[in-house]
């Protein structure tokens, strides 16, 4: 630092970016919501090129780049492909959600892709990679990805 | 085919909190640093390339903060967002179009400034993911324990990369976090998100990073020796996290398997001198090696032991203390080419290898290493 500046202790501005967004969920998600919120279901798209079933659902497979036309239901039950335990309250941890908060990712049966979420009902030093497990679905669902409460084990 | 080579590189010390300076400060420093570097004036630069996140910065068009300190005034200067390597890419490119001499290439970032945690939160699927809560910690402990459960590598031998890479950056007065530990002082850290420690983790850093790419018909007119790109490559994974083994990098073998066939490498675990990995967190270090053909599969961590990546091994891996030392996002990948490249013209300082003909470089963007770009470095063209 040159001399012109000596004395000069930093200054720190406070700031925020605070835009509030309101994203369409779009076709393909939209039916997954509705489907999830309204008959307690989880749905996924299928590829004709790859036969490949995806969870979440999208409209285009990431590998064929062609149009997800199929629908097809997929299983509440499925098995952990791996999972972490967050052992600090993170800030983009949601405020009702204390911790440990685990989370896994899952493939439901009849899924070929796994989804992301909570698993709950168990201690976290029991979690294994393998283990099987079963959606619990909100009371109160509204047409979010937390329709879905968490996954308990079998 | 044309060829490029870099021929300045110039960086910041890599800090906790930069609280003199801002983006623009750095800036101006990394950059000065890289031309006095090169033998060069700004007048000699043809054009620029900044690379930068808006969300870490938290200003849209975040690469404008950086542009007039970069000496981009007049000139045609264009962004990239992802990581360091991905804006040397581009200034290569822009070099072998024929439309310039010689490209000036700048990552910057300063993660004390935000909370990362919620930055890279949003790199998550808004629709599907994002209100679930995870981070990039917790995607990589995620990745992590897949990649431990599939190779059964062991957190003793994670804690080794720490040891190794912490020590490494004594001897690097650039490096943000220098330390002399022990396998129990990562075991005995803080457990983050299991199965990552503390001292498993990267700090998010501050600091600013620039490289000078020249087309071969500018590339010997400067100060330097050039140090050539004779193979390079880029390939990205699907987006959704779930689709991915994450016990694998699936585009970092491709990338890798591209840049050497380009460089006319038949054996990498012979024929690479000296590599900087993007070890945000240890298992990556480990993971990389063996996703790149450097280790044979779920053999890094045995080599480790054996000492093979200390800088007096076979393959010195992250010499400079690497991003475990001090890891500013975004300017990572061209910290580590930086380290590469001052390591084959033979002055890097104390962290200098022994044989350095030939380098790696590698950089990755997205949840869990989703895209990644590979850099081989030599001294000969
Ligand atoms: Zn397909």
């Amino acid at each position: 630092m040159s001399d012109q500046f000596q004395g000069i202790e930093p200054m720190v501005y406070k700031s925020k970016i605070n835009v509030p967004y309101s994203w369409w969920a779009g076709d393909t998600a939209s039916k997954f919501y509705i489907t999830l919120r309204d008959e307690k279901k989880i749905t996924g798209t299928k590829c004709a090129a790859c036969n490949k079933v995806f969870l979440p659902p999208r409209k285009v497979c990431p590998s064929c780049f062609t149009e997800n036309k199929e629908w097809v239901n997929i299983s509440n039950e499925g098995t952990v492909i791996t999972f972490t335990v967050a052992r600090c309250q993170f800030a983009a941890i949601p405020s009702d959600k204390k911790v440990p908060v685990i989370w896994g990712m899952i493939k439901l049966d009849g899924a070929d892709t796994a989804m992301l979420h909570y698993l709950d009902e168990i201690k976290p030093e029991n979690v294994t990679i393998g283990m099987r497990v079963k959606a619990v679905f909100s009371e109160e669902r509204k047409g979010t990805i937390r329709d879905i409460s968490y996954f308990k084990p079998v | 085919m044309d060829r490029a080579a870099i021929i300045g590189v110039g960086t910041t010390k890599i800090e906790k909190s930069k609280i003199g300076e801002t983006f623009a400060d750095m800036a101006w420093e990394a950059v000065n640093n890289a031309l006095n570097n090169a033998g060069m004036t700004i007048d000699d630069i043809d054009n620029v390339v900044t690379t930068s996140s808006d969300f870490w910065d938290g200003r849209t068009i975040s690469c404008m903060a950086v542009g007039d300190a970069s000496g981009a005034a007049h000139k045609n200067v264009s962004c990239v967002e992802g990581d360091g390597t991905y804006g040397a890419f581009y200034g290569m490119t822009r070099c072998l179009s024929g439309s310039y001499k010689t490209t000036l290439v700048t990552g910057h970032s300063k993660g004390s400034q935000s909370v990362s945690s919620l930055i890279t939160n949003s790199a998550f699927d808004p629709i599907y993911e994002r209100a679930l809560g995870m981070d990039m910690v917790t995607a990589c402990a995620m990745q992590a324990r897949s990649y431990m459960h599939r190779t059964k590598t062991t957190p003793e031998q994670m804690a080794m990369v720490s040891v190794k890479n912490h020590g490494n950056a004594l001897k690097n007065p650039l490096a943000h976090l220098p330390m002399k530990i022990t396998v129990k002082d990562v075991l005995e850290s803080e457990m983050i998100a299991d199965p990552l420690h503390k001292l498993d983790c990267s700090p998010v850093s501050d600091g600013c990073a620039a490289v000078i790419i020249a087309h071969e018909s500018a590339a010997t007119k400067f100060k330097q020796k050039p140090v050539w790109i004779k193979g390079v490559s880029f390939c990205a994974d699907s987006f959704f996290f779930g689709d991915r083994d994450i016990s694998r990098a699936k585009s970092l073998t491709k990338a890798a398997k591209k840049a050497y066939a380009m460089a006319g490498i038949h054996d990498p675990k012979k024929e690479i001198d000296v590599a900087e990995l993007y070890d945000a967190f240890t298992y990556q270090e480990l993971m990389w090696l063996e996703e790149m053909g450097l280790a044979d599969d779920s053999m890094a961590g045995k080599l480790l032991e054996k000492g093979d990546f200390n800088i007096d091994g076979r393959l010195p891996i992250n010499a400079s203390g690497g991003l475990l030392s001090g890891h500013p996002v975004i300017a990572a990948g061209l910290y580590s080419m930086a380290a590469v490249v001052r390591q084959i013209r033979g002055d890097v300082g104390g962290f200098q290898v022994k044989k350095a003909k030939t380098g790696l470089v590698q950089g990755l963007n997205g949840l869990g290493g989703q895209s990644h770009c590979v850099f081989i470095l030599d001294k000969d063209k």
